[in-house]
């Protein structure tokens, strides 16, 4: 199978390298459009900030290429986020594959609620092949400040000042909020999950 | 609901695992990359790796484990030792590391935060603290893993910390470290409820009830510990059972 991860200009790309070979499977990191549209599947991961990376995404046409892709597409962290309308963080419009939009977690002052979310959280609802083999209220790792909302996409929720989307679905593209890359045996099998979509 | 973290230490010199008491008297504890997959199965929620003899002509080996402990690791890692610029922190990051810690040269150079934050993101960058309380009352921070005082207070610095940019604050208290009397809990309380941002504790968890005491009573976000679980005093899996039965939220083995 070929498996192609987006290069752009955002962190963590190695991370979900490694974790795809820890599970046996070989994955091109590349931007080159030809390879990533005549890829099998797409993991679309990152861990930055969202206009930049939407700037960098444009500046390379890969925005275009992104939305057009007909195969499975993973999103990780940032990259979940940029495949939903609009995000708050620094005002910018993302992909619009999701209509789903992402806010800035804003807790109650006295509740001691840190901001970002950093840890392991549960994730219940799941209503995806994606979670085949997960029960609910299996532990992920999430790291963000900003969440993508509930809405007609969501298939899992996870609970950090409220109920939000833990991942989206809509049509061949899939998104993640959490790291499966770095969520031990859980994140293994999501991987998994996809790879055998 | 978000949990409460279990992170074991690992010092490393070398390309070894060791840990010390008050940071002298160093034991050898194996193979970092061995260890940490050894932890990250027992249920482990990160691991930190710190490098305590970090000089210039050492940074290319502690790469080369970075990318191995990455390779076969699959929880979160962060790396700190000797980290004073950008390039060091974009070379770790390349092989694999999910967050550094700045310390000595963060201190001296306070910009160095922004400057990671605005280029990594702050989720990526930990400000850790050495700190003693001193006759006074105080809390002090202190530099070259313990060697240097300051005169700066604890609790500024980590304030100064987070608005340049810090994402999480690495605090360990040198007055408990390596004493398993317990964490410092009232330094801590004071971060982890002043700050905005999680507080990782560190430094005298020797029973699993000073794990409950520093996330019950100090509040903190995650429990560092090297020793104790190095040399097998205290099991993960166990430490989880127990807080887990003192209704604590934790990531189930």
């Amino acid at each position: 199978m070929d498996l192609v991860i987006i290069k752009y200009n955002a962190g963590n790309i190695q991370s979900v390298l490694y974790a795809l070979e820890r599970i046996g499977v070989n994955a091109l990191v590349t931007d080159d459009y030809e390879k990533i549209q005549n890829a099998d599947k797409v993991i679309f991961p990152g861990v930055g900030e969202a206009s930049s990376a939407m700037r960098y995404l444009k500046e390379h046409k890969l925005d275009t290429v992104i939305k057009n892709l007909q195969q499975p597409v993973l999103g990780i962290c940032l990259g979940m986020q940029l495949m939903c309308a609009y995000s708050e963080e620094n005002d910018t419009t993302c992909l619009g594959i999701f209509d789903e939009h992402v806010k800035l977690f804003s807790p109650p002052t006295d509740r001691g609620i840190k901001v970002p979310q950093i840890g392991w959280n549960n994730i219940f609802n799941l209503k995806s092949p994606l979670f085949k083999g997960l029960p609910e209220n299996s532990y992920c790792y999430f790291v963000h400040g900003y969440y993508a909302a509930l809405g007609e996409h969501t298939i899992a929720t996870a609970d950090y000042v409220q109920p939000y989307s833990a991942a989206l679905h809509r049509d061949n593209f899939y998104g993640a909020q959490f790291h499966p890359e770095k969520s031990a045996k859980v994140g293994e099998q999501l991987l998994k999950n996809f790879l055998s979509l | 609901m978000l949990c409460k973290r279990i992170i074991p230490c690992l010092d490393i010199k070398d390309g070894r695992t060791v840990k010390g008491t008050n940071f002298v008297n160093l034991r050898d504890a194996g193979d970092p990359v061995e260890l940490g997959a050894l932890y990250a199965q027992q249920g482990a929620d990160e691991l930190v790796f710190l490098d305590i003899t970090a000089t210039v002509e050492k940074r290319k080996t502690l790469r080369e484990l970075v990318n191995r402990i990455a390779h076969h690791i699959n929880i979160p890692f962060t790396v700190g030792g000797g980290i004073s610029s950008v390039d060091d922190v974009s070379a770790l990051l390349q092989n694999g590391a999910d967050k550094i810690s700045v310390n000595t040269a963060a201190f001296k150079n306070p910009q160095l935060i922004q400057e990671l934050s605005k280029e990594f993101g702050s989720q990526c960058v930990v400000l850790a603290i050495d700190t003693r309380q001193e006759e006074d009352g105080e809390w002090y921070v202190y530099l070259n893993g313990g060697r240097t005082k300051t005169e700066a207070r604890c609790f500024d610095w980590a304030k100064q910390g987070v608005e340049l940019g810090a994402g999480e604050i690495l605090l360990t208290s040198m007055n408990h470290d390596g004493t398993k009397q317990g964490f410092a809990l009232d330094i801590t309380r004071e971060l982890a409820t002043k700050l905005p941002v999680p507080v990782i504790a560190s430094g005298g968890g020797g029973t699993m009830q000073h794990f409950v005491d520093v996330f019950e009573q100090a509040h903190a976000d995650a429990a560092l510990a090297a020793s104790i679980f190095h040399f097998k005093e205290i099991a993960i899996p166990e430490l989880k059972g127990y807080l887990q039965g003192r209704n604590i939220e934790i990531r189930p083995v």
